[in-house]
């Protein structure tokens, strides 16, 4: 009796086990007294920019790993790319976060790490498993950051919406993936896509519902309308840098392993889901604009606007194109800087305006706090998609994968969604611009307790004095807005780099992936 | 050269945020100077009858099929010389008395001026579409943060938003065209390209031609505006602030006009044959509804709106001859309503800022109080009325002797716009200048400064008016260029005998 061992291709294994070693070192770290948060969270970018390298040094692979379980390509080093930005902006961003000293620096830090292990795993995987698995692992950690100021009552209700809302996802997607495996008798994306050109499969039924019920839960994770009803709640709740990962992170790892799923997976059936996902793009772009008009908490309103940001990002997979791949993660990664962008002002606001998150809280900074207004200016331009920013690119590159998909009408609907969206991103700008910063209400308001918690239980965690007062002046916080700002300007007139890059990524998701 | 013309002023503005606080105008007027000799520099240079000058073109996102390709030709290169003539004149206004937040102001100034020299440049069409957006959006916050909330209606915000939303619709309708656009030239087999040259050649043959046309038509007439795609005008005119109110009214609604001429006319020949008639008669209803509602206004600032509504028809009614006089003549009147719009805006920024109002009714008395004003006023009221002997007045004609050859009515109503611009011209200058006398401060005549780019401004407009050959002559090729197609499929000749020596 032989047994044959596995061959392990470590270097393209090498960005997870990166993240592995960070996350078991943070964890050490942070329970040795003398190692304060600022280590925690240098260790943690550290390990981030680790990855990041080794994800840079394997572009250009193309090969499956761990028996056919994850797959390392351009695409999903892109999307992994997206989301070690974002992550390592939200550790900027959280250094002061009052959720992370509640939470214990270590355990945050590690939840975030912990995540983002998550998201390599689902956007590398090519099997309904290890997707599974992927997603699993970024949503638990995400759940519970959710809910980390537990001081906050708002909080709390976020992660637990979050929690149920996302396992229902969950299920229903669990369950089209038994389906599709119980016709395909595969789990393999490969073997998935043979079965389905070899034994005629394209108009079964158990394939079909366990396609939809599958779309069906990734749209729940990507918070596509009509299943949308989560995220303004969860956006608003949460803790503000962990809203911003949310919607960056998160959007970009799942929309690119949905993209490998539908298009390496379910390639054959394309005909039924595209069409399936053009209804799901013209709803979200209807529901999540028309929601987030009106909207005076800005993380809500940005929840809405994701909605519909998501919508228009699904056009790049309706067209079934490596140009629609190839803008869908230009769009992506442009999103991402823009999002920052906007979120990182608004960190900043939101512990020295009183407001927390309303409207009133970014009034007139443009005359006081110029570093603030004008990255949040520039990423909502760039979200609005208007020239000098890099979302002009991406709607102008999103517009022509569109067009020269036959989805012309596609187009047009972005577009008029778009106008719409002036209704609410305009006012953003109006008042950051246009009005008088109103009188702050009184910012010494007290802690509250532990929500739902004795006034013991409270005395007994401790963290009142923890939180250092004033904390707004951040040079990490304002510095992570002006570099994506300043990021976002230069790819609107450079593009060119990120434009190969985005082919190239859009090339990798139309090759077979073997079996 | 011409990347200088479009840029320096960009680059003068981010100069200026590094100046102190009271020269941050005057450092952003000398860059704009710096642009005006660049402009009259390559109007000198400038050789008529051969084509495209001064082109750059460069790869920029060659992935996507666009190139960096800018250069003029006879009909942008006085569209330039305009903007960079006016540009530094509001510039110079507003930094005689410094505004609120003076770095952001200027800098926002100068990229809007960037933008639209780029518009008028751009021969690439996703080009045109990025710059025409790109002018826009300092005039958001302009329009926004420096403008007044007037008593009754939107207040300056909501009035910019409005603004925004209603020419971004047209705009970005304009971008999903511009893409279909490539697309279906490039059908045939070759490489994706936005050149405004490359799809003329490979022609946009195609059923579509009528619905790309409309989006293009939709975004230029809302900027322009023309009725009834003039929602938007009323608000924004009325809390604008008017140094910059002035340069939007003199500029970028000649970008919407403009853009007629560079990618409707040679682009989509047979929807414009098609829909000239439509065209026509918009126009016609612009001059004569923009004439009636300017001389029924209270408010100066509408007066001025509206009878750029009606001013605007005539441009349009010019356009859509498809002929090259009745083109020849639309130039030469976007240029010259561009310059006598400036003056006329800046002139009542100064009379409303001493009574506090925009209203008529309390302006009044000044003419023997400020001589020099009531004299310059004068002959840009003179020049808004077309009277004989004003560059106006040729433009006029030119657009109606092209009109005349094809439609006699339609011509015969837009003639009536010519006499209607005489009341509220008149009327503008009799309820500000003449009328009784109100209780103001003595010293009613103006500064030596703001005299100073009044006077220049004025001198312009008289040297064009004893000499407009200057344009016609240049513009002609170009205009017979552009209009052939469109014309051919018309069923028109062109008029090559357009006689552009014989001065009426």
């Amino acid at each position: 009796m032989t047994f044959n061992q596995p061959t392990i291709d470590y270097a393209g294994l090498s960005p997870l086990i990166a993240l592995v070693a960070t996350l078991c070192v943070v964890i050490i770290a942070s329970i040795i007294p003398r190692v304060g948060r600022f280590s925690v969270a240098l260790l943690t970018l550290i390990g981030f920019a680790t990855t990041a390298g080794l994800t840079i040094w394997q572009w250009g692979a193309s090969e499956n790993l761990v028996s056919n379980a994850l797959r390392i390509d351009d695409i999903g080093s892109m999307a992994i790319l997206i989301a070690l930005l974002a992550a390592a902006g939200t550790v900027l961003l959280s250094l002061r976060e009052p959720a992370a000293y509640t939470a214990g620096h270590g355990a945050y830090y590690a939840l975030l790490i912990g995540s983002v292990m998550g998201m390599v795993v689902l956007a590398q995987s090519i099997n309904l498993i290890s997707f599974f698995v992927g997603l699993e692992l970024l949503s638990i950690p995400l759940y519970v950051l959710c809910g980390a100021a537990v001081r906050r009552k708002e909080s709390l209700e976020s992660g637990l919406k979050y929690l149920i809302v996302g396992s229902l996802g969950s299920a229903t997607l669990l369950y089209g993936f038994a389906l599709i495996y119980g016709a395909t008798g595969s789990t393999n994306f490969g073997v998935i896509a043979e079965e389905l050109t070899s034994a005629q499969l394209a108009s079964d039924t158990l394939v079909l519902a366990g396609v939809a019920m599958a779309v069906v839960g990734i749209a729940f994770k990507l918070s596509l309308a009509p299943f949308h009803q989560w995220a303004p709640d969860v956006y608003e709740g949460a803790p503000t840098p962990i809203t911003a990962f949310m919607a960056v992170a998160t959007k970009a790892v799942v929309f690119v392993a949905f993209a490998r799923l539908l298009e390496q997976g379910l390639g054959e059936l394309s005909g039924i889901w595209s069409d399936a996902l053009a209804v799901l793009a013209v709803i979200s772009i209807v529901i999540g604009n028309v929601g987030a008009i009106g909207q005076r908490s800005i993380k809500r309103l940005l929840g809405y606007s994701g909605i519909a940001q998501g919508g228009y990002i699904l056009v790049g997979l309706v067209v079934v194109s490596t140009e629609g791949a190839g803008a869908m993660i230009f769009y992506l990664a442009v999103y991402a800087l823009a999002n920052l962008a906007v979120f990182a002002p608004l960190v900043a606001r939101e512990r020295e305006s009183g407001f927390g998150d309303d409207v009133n809280g970014i009034a007139g900074i443009g005359r006081t706090r110029p570093w603030l207004a004008w990255p949040m200016t520039i990423g909502v331009l760039s979200m609005i998609g208007l020239p000098g920013t890099a979302g002009f690119i991406g709607k102008l590159f999103l517009i022509q994968a569109a067009v020269d998909g036959d989805y012309t009408w596609l187009a047009v609907v972005v577009v008029i969604g778009t106008v719409v969206s002036l209704g609410y991103y305009l006012r953003l700008l109006s008042a950051i611009w246009m009005e008088p910063q109103p009188d702050a209400p009184n910012t010494q308001s007290p802690m509250p307790v532990i929500a739902g918690g004795a006034p013991e239980a409270d005395a007994s965690a401790g963290g009142r004095e923890e939180v250092p007062p004033g904390s707004s002046r951040c040079v990490l916080v304002v510095g992570t807005g002006v570099i994506c700002a300043a990021a976002t300007v230069l790819l609107g007139i450079y593009p060119e780099q990120l434009i190969q890059w985005a082919t190239e990524a859009g090339e990798a998701i139309t090759r077979a992936v073997g079996l | 050269m011409i990347n200088l013309a479009i840029w320096l002023p960009a680059v003068g503005g981010l100069a200026a945020c590094l100046a102190p606080r009271r020269a941050v105008g005057w450092v952003s007027f000398i860059f704009g100077l710096g642009a005006l000799a660049i402009a009259i520099a390559m109007t000198v240079g400038y050789e008529s009858g051969s084509g495209l000058q001064y082109l750059v073109d460069e790869k920029w996102l060659p992935d996507l099929g666009v190139g960096y390709k800018v250069g003029i030709d006879g009909i942008s290169v006085f569209l330039v010389l305009m903007a960079a003539v006016v540009w530094p004149a509001a510039t110079a206004w507003s930094a005689i008395k410094t505004p609120d937040r003076p770095a952001t102001w200027y800098l926002l100034l100068a990229i809007g001026q960037s933008g639209a020299i780029g518009a008028f440049c751009a021969q690439d069409l996703l080009l045109f579409v990025l710059f025409f957006d790109l002018m826009l959006i300092p005039f958001f916050f302009l329009f926004g943060a420096w403008g007044k909330n007037p008593d009754g209606g939107l207040g300056a915000s909501a009035a910019t938003i409005k603004m925004m939303v209603f020419t971004l619709f047209g705009s970005l309708l304009m971008l999903v065209a511009a893409v279909a656009t490539a697309f279906i030239s490039s059908e045939g087999g070759s490489p994706l390209t936005f050149s405004i040259s490359a799809i003329t050649a490979q022609g946009v043959r195609d059923s579509s031609e009528i619905w790309l046309f409309s989006f293009f038509a939709l975004a230029f007439l809302i900027k322009m505006p023309v009725f009834p795609f003039h929602g938007w005008m009323r608000d924004t005119y009325r809390s604008a602030p008017l140094p910059a109110l002035a340069l939007f009214t003199a500029v970028l609604s000649k970008v919407g006009a403009y853009g007629f001429i560079r990618v409707c006319l040679p682009l989509f020949p047979d929807a414009t044959a098609e829909l000239q008639d439509v065209m026509m008669i918009l126009a016609v209803v612009s001059i004569i509804y923009g004439s009636v509602m300017a001389f029924s206004q209270d408010n100066a600032r509408l007066v001025a709106g509206f009878s750029s509504i009606a001013q605007m028809g005539f441009v349009l009614l010019g356009i859509f001859a498809l002929r090259a006089d009745g083109l020849d003549g639309a130039v030469l009147q976007m240029v010259n309503h561009g310059l006598v719009v400036v003056p006329m805006m800046l002139i009542i920024a100064f009379l409303a800022e001493r009574v506090r109002s925009d209203d008529l009714s309390k302006m009044g008395g000044l003419a023997f109080r400020a001589p020099f004003l009531a004299a310059i006023f004068l002959v840009v009221t003179m020049a808004v009325l077309a009277l004989p002997g004003s560059a106006n007045f040729v433009g006029e004609f030119y657009v109606l002797r092209g009109a005349f050859e094809v439609d006699i009515t339609l011509a015969v109503i837009a003639s009536l716009g010519v006499a209607m611009a005489g009341f509220y011209a008149l009327r503008l200058y009799q309820l500000s200048m003449h009328n009784r006398e109100i209780e103001a401060d003595a010293s009613a005549e103006i500064s030596t400064g703001r005299g100073a780019i009044l006077g220049a401004l004025v001198a312009v407009i008289v040297a064009l008016a004893l000499y407009p050959q200057l344009i016609l002559e240049r513009v002609d090729d170009s205009a017979e260029s552009q209009i052939a197609p469109a014309a051919r499929s018309a069923g028109q000749t062109p008029a090559t005998e357009a006689s552009v020596g014989s001065r009426p």
